[in-house]
């Protein structure tokens, strides 16, 4: 079975994101990027069903800028087999929309044929939490979305969700596209071979053009705005004074 | 030199970053109080930096190591730089003199070395002979075919987690126009060994668990088999590979540099007196100006040094100039992180007092500032006669 890994290049989780000044977006510019942390989970468990012999080829995939061609070095020297670039953009600013990207996904499963798509549950930058249900509207695919247990028999995948409340367990129908939660597992460090390796290891590039998908924005972002404050909190000497407070402010 | 990071260089660093934070930060406080490092502990890093490969990955592919190039292996110190180095010495990184050894010593020394499986330590120092290399007084003398050793060696770093020592000692004196000169042999003693004794050595205020110790030799006797190099070829030895440990020293000033850089940086954004944060006042935002610009100059100056010996040119100076300048940058920084942090530097509670320890000995091992000035003006002046 081949196993395609979409991945995307986001904000790193480290850094403090700051809003351009006329509001219309989260400044990019010199900042550290990274790879969707719900991806990295996803290259895992990848990687975790080759070394179980339950895939044969890991394929990642990126759509966005040229720099994305980082992300899947990364994804390549944690072990993916090799890596296929649709550059959709030259403005680090300019993010595709979900369907675009589910648009491209499903030309690329096409020519691809994987037999699973493993997918974060959505990026960390926009929250959108779309693209992998998209895809499987797309290709009319069975889907496992927020997946913190996976496990693949034959025709068959069994998903367990992570859901409000606890804990939902699917059984899905091969082909399918599995999104992944963060419970899943806890990605390893590109071992020093392997980053070595990544190099040689094949990266096409294509161009959303080359897929024939328009990539055009559909959603207009009216204003991007920094959350509020927190308020300072409060030190106070004992307990009951903390429960009178929390009593004065309705709390309890 | 080329400018800029290849895309492996890159994520070179960015692995080594993510372990040290991931693996080695969260026992630092526990190290730092109790001065040592639990034994589980080690074995886990060691475990995962094989793992990784990254394991004595300073050693060339033909003894089945990454084989990484100067600057390489210079990425990967400066990351590890930001950790503590009681626990980020189990990150293996044999001493390359190893690879001065011979016949059966491979596979006594060397290949288990690589491997993790047994670790060294490298003594030189003696109370009366620090800088000054020559005045050792510890010796081995011939008796019955064999050398036997008496004196002892002090502020000999990891020989409390060593299987086996790397020891320069004096087999002879020569007299030259400037008088007595010793010569040199450097020798592979493993613990246990009859007549070697390893004990703690003092409690420094820099790297709390990573030990200091002491070495003495009460005629430990020695077989020709553990001479590493040749007879009286100690100098030739440490010439051919001990450069390495003064490009250690720079770029480790620098990841440890960056390190509190951000801590500084992140103070000044958020902390408020005087109705604004601290980082608006000139004192301070300037004060950050100067800290970053110094750490960037050290790594350049690091990494050039390092590249120098990727392109086989003389990198002696060089070498020298980034020690000098990376442990004297990061006795600035660390300086000025505290004063930005006010009282609060000063607390335990914070790491900032730490790094501040920990630097002051950056400047004096591996080398003084003064001997590095002295290499540094004496390869300048010499050709000129001077």
């Amino acid at each position: 079975m081949k196993v395609l890994v979409p991945v995307k290049r986001v904000i790193d989780y480290n850094v403090k994101v700051r809003v351009k000044a006329d509001g219309s977006g989260v400044d990019l510019a010199n900042v550290k990027m990274s790879m969707n942390p719900f991806d990295e989970i996803a290259v895992e468990e990848a990687i975790r069903l080759k070394e179980a012999g339950k895939a044969e080829e890991i394929v990642a995939v990126s759509i966005g800028v040229k720099q994305a061609q980082e992300t899947l070095r990364t994804a390549l020297a944690m072990g993916a087999d090799r890596a296929i670039l649709v550059i959709a953009a030259d403005d680090v600013h300019q993010d595709i929309e979900p369907l675009a990207v589910a648009k491209i996904l499903a030309k690329v499963v096409e020519e691809e044929q994987p037999g699973l798509v493993l997918a974060g549950k959505q990026a960390i930058d926009n929250d959108m939490n779309a693209t992998g249900q998209m895809l499987s509207a797309l290709l009319g695919w069975s889907q496992g979305t927020f997946a913190s247990e996976l496990d693949i028999d034959g025709d068959h995948a069994k998903v367990t969700r992570e859901v409000d409340g606890g804990l939902q367990t699917i059984k899905v129908k091969m082909p399918a596209i599995v999104t992944v939660d963060l419970r899943l597992n806890e990605p390893r460090y590109a071992s020093l071979p392997n980053i070595m390796k990544a190099k040689k290891k094949p990266l096409d590039e294509k161009t959303a053009a080359d897929y024939g998908v328009d990539v055009t924005p559909r959603l207009e972002i009216v204003k991007t705005a920094e959350p509020e404050a927190r308020a300072a909190g409060e030190m106070v000497p004992d307990v009951d004074t903390l429960v009178a407070k929390l009593k004065e402010k309705g709390v309890v | 030199m080329q400018y800029g990071l290849t895309d492996e260089q890159e994520m070179i660093a960015a692995t080594v970053r993510a372990f040290v934070e991931k693996e080695i930060y969260p026992h630092e406080a526990l190290v730092e109080r109790t001065g040592e490092v639990p034994q589980e502990i080690a074995e886990e890093i060691k475990r995962k930096t094989i793992e990784l490969g990254f394991y004595a990955c300073n050693f060339p592919e033909s003894v089945g190591c990454a084989g990484l190039c100067h600057l390489d292996f210079a990425l990967v110190e400066r990351e590890l730089g930001r950790g503590s180095m009681a626990l980020n010495h189990f990150f293996g990184r044999p001493q390359n003199i190893l690879m001065a050894c011979e016949g059966d010593q491979v596979d006594r020394y060397l290949m288990p070395a690589v491997r993790g499986e047994r670790m060294d330590a490298l003594a030189m120092t003696e109370p009366g002979a620090g800088s000054d290399v020559r005045g050792m007084t510890c010796s081995a003398k011939r008796d019955r075919g064999d050398w036997v050793m008496n004196g002892s060696k002090h502020f000999i770093s990891g020989a409390d987690h060593a299987d086996f020592v790397i020891v320069f000692i004096a087999t002879g004196e020569d007299m030259t126009d400037k008088g007595p000169k010793k010569r040199i042999t450097a020798f592979l003693v493993d613990r246990g060994t009859p007549g070697f004794t390893i004990r703690d050595g003092y409690r420094s205020v820099s790297h709390r668990g990573y030990k200091n110790m002491i070495l003495e030799f009460d005629d430990c006797r020695l077989p020709d088999a553990q001479v590493l190099g040749a007879v009286d070829g100690g100098f030739e030895v440490m010439n051919t590979w001990l450069y390495a440990t003064r490009i250690t020293v720079a770029t480790m000033s620098v990841g440890r540099a960056r390190r509190v850089f951000d801590h500084a940086l992140g103070y000044a954004a958020e902390r408020e007196q005087f109705g604004q944060k601290i980082g608006k006042f000139q004192g301070v935002s300037f004060q950050l100006a100067d800290m970053i610009t110094e750490i960037d100059a050290a790594d350049l100056l690091t990494l050039a040094a390092a590249n120098r010996l990727d392109q086989g040119l003389p990198a002696n100076r060089e070498i020298a100039s980034a020690k000098l300048y990376a442990s004297e940058m990061l006795a600035r920084v660390t300086d000025a992180a505290i004063q930005i942090h006010g009282g609060m530097g000063l607390m335990d509670d914070f790491p900032m007092e730490r790094f501040w320890r920990d630097a002051r000995v950056e400047r004096i091992w591996d080398g003084t500032s003064e001997i590095q000035r002295h290499i540094i003006s004496r390869d300048l002046l010499r050709p000129l006669g001077a």
